[in-house]
């Protein structure tokens, strides 16, 4: 399943990054500490977050992240949106919170 | 034989610039077709390092070598120098601010991921005069 199919699945709004959201979502990471999420977070993970800065940005890269989802409606800071949309990395934004996302991630994956 | 040697200079205390150089040097060995596997090591590594020099040494510099065989990263800052290395190396160690932590830093997981992640690791350091991080990774190690 494509970013974009999953994002409208569970009625996810697109904050930035609409170019990276044609990419496969492989499986999903929940987590704020960037150095645990660096080390943790795999290759085409849905990343739920609520930190919406400039380095969440760069960790998603640097991990090949599919996606950011900013849960809790945690706000995406200026600087943060124009990164995202310079490298493509898809920024998503729920009301729900990670526990509830992740649910609907894993079912919507199967 | 070196295929490429990079120089960055890294700013002290600008988030908005921080992992620019590991950004730039991850997208460096995707071109050359570097091993995905040390690719993403080499990221993970060389980000955890440049956010240290912004975070705890006001910026630095940062010099790549890229070869087939490996890939050499140092990064030299003239920051406060790390008193006890051992202790700095424990998972959970921090010394980040309150003001770094709301951005998501201060696990005390960036030099442990460092050590995992590289084949090789020396950090050489003196109090008042700085730090200077070496680290190896080679692919398919
Ligand atoms: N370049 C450096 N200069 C001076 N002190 C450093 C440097 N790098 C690390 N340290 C010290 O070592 C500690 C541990 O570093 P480490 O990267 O593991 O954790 P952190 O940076 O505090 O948090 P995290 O990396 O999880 O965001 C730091 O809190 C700091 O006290
Ligand atoms: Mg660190």
């Amino acid at each position: 399943m494509t970013v974009q199919e999953l994002a409208g699945r569970l009625g996810w709004e697109l904050l930035a990054g609409e170019g990276g959201c044609g990419r496969e979502v492989d499986g999903c990471y929940v987590g704020d500490l960037l150095s645990w999420v660096m080390s943790r977070a795999q290759a085409g993970n849905v990343w739920l977050t609520v930190m919406g800065n400039i380095n969440a940005i760069a960790v998603a890269s640097l991990t090949d992240s599919a996606c950011i989802v900013l849960t809790e409606s945690a706000a995406l800071d200026a600087e943060a949106r124009a990164r995202a949309d310079q490298q493509e990395i898809p920024v998503y934004t729920t009301g729900k919170n990670s526990y509830e996302t992740a649910l609907a991630v894993a079912e919507a994956l199967g | 034989m070196s295929m490429l040697s990079l120089k960055y200079e890294v700013p002290g205390d600008d988030f908005t610039r921080a992992g620019e150089a590991s950004s730039d040097v991850k997208h460096k060995l995707k071109q050359l077709g570097y091993d995905p596997g040390a690719v993403r090591r080499v990221a993970i590594a060389m980000y955890e390092g440049e956010i240290n020099m912004v975070i705890h040494a006001g910026g630095g510099e940062a010099y790549v070598e890229i070869s087939p065989e490996e890939v050499e990263i140092h990064l030299v800052d003239h920051g406060p120098g790390i008193p006890d290395v051992e202790k700095a190396m424990q998972a959970g160690y921090s010394t980040a601010p309150d003001n770094v932590r709301s951005l998501g830093f201060g696990a005390g997981m960036g030099l442990p991921n460092i050590k995992k992640y590289t084949d090789d690791l020396q950090i050489e350091t003196e109090v008042g005069k700085g730090t200077t991080l070496i680290m190896k990774v080679r692919p398919g190690a």
